[in-house]
């Protein structure tokens, strides 16, 4: 890929920008806040036990644009006990949800695969929503050397 | 506006109670609504916001994207193979923005 020097200015202007900007947008980060309210929006309150659910994702990462995850839970998946929702949270992008998957004992097996966008550095956290209504963590700390760009100057 | 178009991996054929991975994959810019243009101005959110996937009219998998699902959307994900027949894939999403695509599948 040939770099101009316009591409490079552009992809500057996107790193200055976010912090230029980011007070300006006035919402950079979610907070921790914002997290634990999407959280409770999911459990209701119920605790988040650690273990059952596996998050796979690269501890370091380039391109914040598109970082391929995948969630695994340990479950049986039949008609009494299964998986039935994966939640993925990102606690300093400017929204902490980053997707909710709803399953069920079709699937067959609780594995999912994605990509998403991470705004910084930061933890990842997956949850699993068991039918017997119990909530299973797991989460990671992800590096990222460049941004998903939130508040690019196109 | 780009066309849209999916790109879906379904197997072909399954023997009965097969687990079967499935790859979804749909052309979308996802604009996450916080990115501006040199003016200042703020890009106006553009993402699908909801995926369902049915096996002969039943319900399968859904999900909620959020502007953190990357652009062209990618959900690898299973399901029992139980009898032969259609699987439809769905996106749906802001400006009214709605996608269907098929996939059959013959289970012997």
């Amino acid at each position: 890929m040939k770099l101009r020097r316009r591409t490079f200015l552009a992809a500057a202007g996107c790193l200055a920008g976010g912090i230029g900007l980011s007070t300006m947008a006035g919402r950079a980060h979610a907070t921790p806040a914002e997290l634990s309210v999407a959280l409770k929006k999911v459990t209701g309150g119920a605790t988040l036990r650690p273990g059952r659910v596996t998050l796979e994702i690269p501890p370091l990462v380039e391109n914040g644009n598109s970082v391929p995850l995948s969630v695994v839970v340990e479950s049986p998946m039949t008609t009494v006990n299964h998986v039935r929702a994966i939640h993925v949270f990102a606690e300093k992008n400017p929204l902490p949800n980053v997707i909710s998957i709803y399953l069920g004992p079709r699937s067959g097996r609780a594995r999912i695969a994605t990509r998403v966008r991470l705004a910084d550095t930061q933890k990842v956290l997956a949850v699993a929503e068991m039918s017997d209504g119990s909530f299973w963590s797991d989460s990671r700390d992800v590096t990222v050397t460049l941004a998903a760009c939130t508040e690019a100057v196109i | 506006m780009t066309t849209v178009s999916a790109r879906i991996q379904v197997p072909a054929t399954a023997r009965r109670g097969e687990i079967i991975e499935i790859n979804t994959l749909v052309r979308h810019p996802m604009e996450t609504g916080f990115r501006r243009t040199q003016l200042g101005e703020r890009i106006p959110r553009n993402i699908i916001t909801r995926f369902i996937c049915t096996y002969n009219g039943v319900e399968i998998l859904s999900a909620d994207y959020h502007p953190a699902t990357a652009a062209n959307p990618l959900l690898t994900f299973s399901t029992v193979a139980t009898e032969s027949g259609t699987l439809e894939f769905r996106w749906t999403g802001d400006n009214g923005f709605s996608f269907t695509e098929t996939a059959k599948i013959v289970v012997a």
